[in-house]
């Protein structure tokens, strides 16, 4: 018990020591390198081992709060309280950040003498440790205060190559959007403070239920909004696919993994900790939310031909997965069926880890590819599987579980998800039942979708030919970046291969916010086999699947025995309807891919392209061709533009209160101070 | 419920020996319909002998995901063809996963297959996979809910407990709800399976391919497993749509004479079911590619309505 406090507080003050490192050494890149990323894994890794202790042998359920450091002034106390819910994100946070840690080594090296290393490295720390205190927290204040530095340091890592403009654009669209989002969060603290008079997390837990009805739905639309942004849920994820993609790859990793995890987190404390039963509608609300987040982040993510970029959309597209199982858990918990709450948390928190790890595992590939071809343009890439196999290997790896296929971790919740959304269908019998099952049919979609962009971007990335000399000449990154991927791919395949000996450290867990353990009823036929938490609500075992998958391999191997063991292999080039030969410029490109996509959702997309053709004397013949397509954001355009020239129109009007005059600014006062009296009395 | 090596052993086989039979079957009736005399009903078994024999033929573009993908679509069609209740109500791997896990494994074959389309760096293979991924996104939403109609009723994913529901009491066949489902699923069968109207197998033309379009570039033993592993995808989905709506006659006990009997009465459904897919592939011609998503809506329009009706008649 004491042991394990000292090993958190060890791995806080690790992460502190590894930015205080990075600023020290910042003259040497080698040893800021070194010693920042270096010390942040093994902060890390004392992170992991506290965490999954607690939660193994079930200390954290008893765990008390207790002060970092003491504080001088009122309300304000910087204590941390590990329970359950707070550990399980510190494991989140500590895999990542161990992973991550490694990989910079090696990444860290392709700014060497273009940029400060130390300060990359000083920034991931803190936006590391601020990571880990907010999900710790214990206090409002604190819990701000966090997630402040959280935003900043975030906001400066995704600001880091800022000569260019569009990282300029993105740090700031991002900075105003979180803010906007933290307001939100005040707001909803001070109306817990003002019910329960302070702004320790122990007074405020079910402290929904003592609250005006008024009140209590103002703070969930406040805390939906405010934590809203920072997950990314439409439509206030607009700063996502902006900042994610032009921030060094391993701080994208880390905030398409965590960082908007944060928000996750948020709504799972105040929704199931503070708020109290919840009325229906909040669930409805957050299953709506996640289902239309989960269906357009996928078809955005078609669209897109920037690596990394699709990956962010991706996000999107898993938060609002994430969401249906919260929302599902709160329409169960109002009509109080407690044990498929449970079952519909687990899946969602489940989604939650794992999608932290392929996530941060497919952006360190994209970042080895943009290491090694300095594009993320899809359409440049192309033949990288022989030339970065081992890249190639840990990406598909990633991209089979974000794919939801199994028998990787993807699977695994979403199958917890359908479970929990085909079991809600009996615990009400109104009309709003019909939302788990056509919600059941949009998962289904946006997985399938998911599927397509994955082949997309794992087919135009590394298969075929080469599309650019950059691609051409692609080399395999250092051993470090290997092994970041490699831990996460670990993890992949062990979440989805043994899900039922991880599920034992979701006990904890549930039994802090719904009261109930679930691991002993959800695995049968010792472990082996997954189970619905309802009696036959179905099963599924992914390692027995791989088992006899294997199994069956055989019987190639006994047809090829038997028939072809004389056959020759000769290697030839790809039929090319009797042309020249095949050139990169005749495969298919990733705009090409989603065009069936495109087309079918047109409604959606307003796809619009312009082609220009210059020819010298048939317009059979053009000379030179350009060629333009685009697709609309469609709360770009529909919402956000016309929201920002209306508060720059408005703004200007009120430029003419501030006219310079010194009287004027009096009389302000003067009318300010009358009203507020006049107000008091 | 615990796993019998003999049971899986058997229903391998019988799958890996009847899916190029109702191939054929279907080729030949077809060709009967249309004034032709058509080949063989043997002749997918002739040739899947001559592919293995064969010596192959790869690009010199590919990685190792182009070897990998044959065996890949090969080895999840067998699995698949072990989880579904084929004679038995009990299907023998449905321990391990029902109708999510089928789901499941049929994409982790189609994600290969496509990927097996894009590595040889032609524009046909990329085509195929392009249209191929988006088809079956789009008839996912109507599998989905076809099936969570069936597995609502029988509070279930498992396959057995959804067929032995059914078996309970035939009068369901004739509830709206599953008549819905079956009409939806069968529209699915036919855009999974690569048949018309959404897609020709007996096409020659690269560019109306989808499925043909990917395997242009595999020979020898990679297409025989890619031919053997879609027939038996077709097999298995056919196999789901009868035994799910009609289990009659699948066999509750492991008896001979029961499991002889409980045979004989499949192999009729499959037949009859051939059947329809020919008459619909003979009346039909094949839609254009933008057409083909009005199709799968109207199946998935289908499958909400057999929701509402479950909500409706319950």
């Amino acid at each position: 018990m004491d042991n394990l406090d000292t090993l958190l507080n060890l791995g806080l003050l690790g992460y502190v020591a590894a930015a205080a490192a990075g600023l020290l050494f910042f003259r040497s890149e080698k040893l800021a390198n070194l010693f920042s990323f270096g010390c942040a894994s093994v902060a890390a890794l004392c992170g992991i081992i506290f965490s999954v202790f607690s939660l193994a042998t079930g200390a954290a359920a008893a765990n008390q709060s207790f002060e970092l450091f003491p504080s001088l002034i009122p309300y304000v106390r910087f204590s941390v309280r590990p329970d359950p819910l707070s550990v399980f994100f510190t494991l989140i946070v500590s895999l990542l950040g161990l992973a991550l840690s490694l990989y910079s080594l090696g990444y860290a090296r392709g700014f060497y003498g273009r940029k400060s290393v130390g300060v990359l490295g000083a920034f991931f720390n803190v936006l590391l440790l601020a990571t880990t205190l907010v999900f710790l927290a214990d206090n409002a204040f604190f819990f701000l205060i966090a997630w402040e530095i959280m935003a900043l340091s975030a906001y400066c890592l995704v600001s880091y190559e800022h000569e260019k403009e569009e990282t300029r654009r993105a740090g700031v669209l991002y900075f105003v959007m979180s803010h906007i989002g933290t307001g939100c969060i005040m707001l909803g603290f001070l109306l817990l403070f003002q019910a329960s008079g302070s702004y320790g997390f122990e007074t405020f837990q079910s402290l929904g239920d003592s609250m005006s009805a008024g009140k209590r739905n103002a703070a969930f639309l406040l805390f939906l909004v405010g934590f809203g942004v920072k997950a990314g849920i439409v439509p206030l994820h607009t700063w996502l696919p902006a900042a994610h993609p032009v921030a060094p790859s391993n701080v994208s990793a880390l905030m398409s993994g965590v960082l908007i995890k944060t928000g996750i987190y948020g709504m799972t404390r105040v929704f199931f900790d503070f708020l109290g039963t919840p009325p229906n509608w909040w669930g409805v609300t957050v299953l709506t939310v996640g289902t239309i987040s989960a269906v357009l982040g996928v078809l955005y993510a078609l669209m897109q031909h920037d690596l990394k970029r699709l990956l962010a959309y991706h996000s999107i597209e898993n938060i609002g997965i994430i969401l249906m199982g919260l929302g599902a858990a709160l329409m169960f918990l109002h009509t109080g069926h407690t044990l498929l709450a449970s079952l519909a948390l687990i899946a969602g928190l489940y989604h939650t880890i794992n999608h932290a790890l392929f996530k941060a595992l497919l952006f360190l590939g994209a970042g080895a590819v943009l290491h090694s071809t300095h594009t993320r343009d899809m359409e440049e890439m192309g033949g990288l599987a022989k030339r970065m196999p081992k890249t190639a290997l840990f990406f598909l790896v990633g991209a089979v579980a974000i794919s939801a296929l199994p028998p990787l971790n993807g699977f695994i919740s979403e199958w917890l998800t359908y479970q929990s959304l085909l079991q809600g269908f009996g615990t009400t019998p109104s009309l709003i039942r019909l939302m788990f099952p056509l919600s059941g049919a949009m998962l289904a979609l946006t997985s399938a979708l998911a599927a397509a962009c994955f082949v997309k971007a794992f087919g135009i990335t590394f298969l075929a030919q080469p599309r650019s000399e950059h691609a051409a000449h692609a080399h395999e990154v250092s051993f470090t970046m290997l092994l970041g991927q490699a831990i996460l791919t670990a993890a992949c395949v062990f979440l989805g291969l043994f899900p039922t000996v991880f599920l034992t450290l979701f006990d904890p867990v549930t039994h802090q916010l719904t009261g109930h353990q679930l691991s002993a009823q959800l695995s049968v036929a010792n472990g082996l086999v997954l189970s619905g938490v309802m009696s036959d609500g179905g099963t599924v075992s992914t390692l027995g699947i791989t088992l006899v998958a294997l199994c069956l391999l055989f019987v190639p191997f006994a047809l090829w025995l038997v028939f072809a063991q004389s056959t020759k292999i000769r290697r030839g080039p790809t039929w090319d309807c009797g042309l020249k030969g095949l050139t990169p410029l005749m495969e298919y490109t990733a705009t090409g891919f989603s065009k069936p996509i495109r087309m079918i959702f047109k409604a959606l997309f307003r796809p619009r392209r312009e082609v220009q053709r210059e020819y010298d004397f048939s317009p059979y013949f053009a000379k030179t061709i350009r060629f333009e397509a685009h697709v609309e954001e469609i709360f770009e355009t529909r919402i956000y533009r016309p929201l920002n020239r209306w508060v720059l129109r408005f703004s200007r009007r009120m430029r003419a209160l501030q006219a310079g005059s010194i009287q004027a600014y009096l009389i302000y006062i003067f009318i300010t101070l009358v009203l507020l009296l006049l107000f008091a009395l | 419920m615990k796993i019998d090596v003999l049971a899986i052993a058997l229903q391998t086989g019988l799958v890996l020996l009847l899916a190029p039979l109702v191939s054929g079957c279907i080729k030949n009736w077809k060709a009967k319909l249309q004034n032709r005399r058509g080949p063989r009903v043997w002749q997918p078994y002739f040739d899947i002998i001559k592919f293995l024999r064969k010596d192959m033929v790869i690009s010199e573009h590919v990685s190792w995901v182009f070897s990998a993908a044959p065996y890949v679509v090969f080895v999840t069609s067998l699995l698949v063809g072990v989880m579904v209740p084929i004679v038995t109500v009990q299907a023998p791997l449905g321990l391990f996963g029902g109708a999510l896990a089928i789901i499941g494994l049929l994409a982790l074959g189609r994600f290969f297959l496509a990927l097996g389309g894009l590595d040889p760096a032609s524009a046909f293979g990329g085509m195929g996979s392009s249209r191929e991924m988006t088809l079956s996104a789009i008839a996912e939403p109507a599998l989905m809910l076809a099936i969570f109609t069936v597995a609502i009723t029988a509070g279930s994913t498992d396959l057995s407990r959804i067929v032995a529901e059914a078996q309970g009491s035939n009068l369901k066949l004739l509830n709206p709800a599953h008549l819905m489902a079956f009409a939806a699923l069968f529209i699915v069968l036919l855009a999974e399976t690569g048949r018309v109207p959404v897609d020709n197998p007996a096409t020659h033309l690269e560019l109306t391919m989808i499925h043909e379009a990917m395997l242009l570039e595999y020979s020898g033993r990679y297409l025989a497993f890619m031919e053997w592993g879609a027939s038996i995808k077709q097999l298995v989905l056919m196999a789901l749509l009868v035994n799910i709506f009609l289990p009659a006659g699948l066999a509750g006990d492991g008896s001979a004479a029961s499991l002889g009997l409980a045979l004989g009465v499949f192999l009729l459904k499959i037949f009859v079911l051939s059947g329809a897919v020919v008459l619909v592939e003979t009346v039909n011609a094949k839609l254009r590619l933008f057409r083909v998503p009005d199709l799968l809506s109207a199946a998935f329009v289908l499958a909400t309505l057999g929701l509402l009706s479950t909500f409706l008649f319950q």
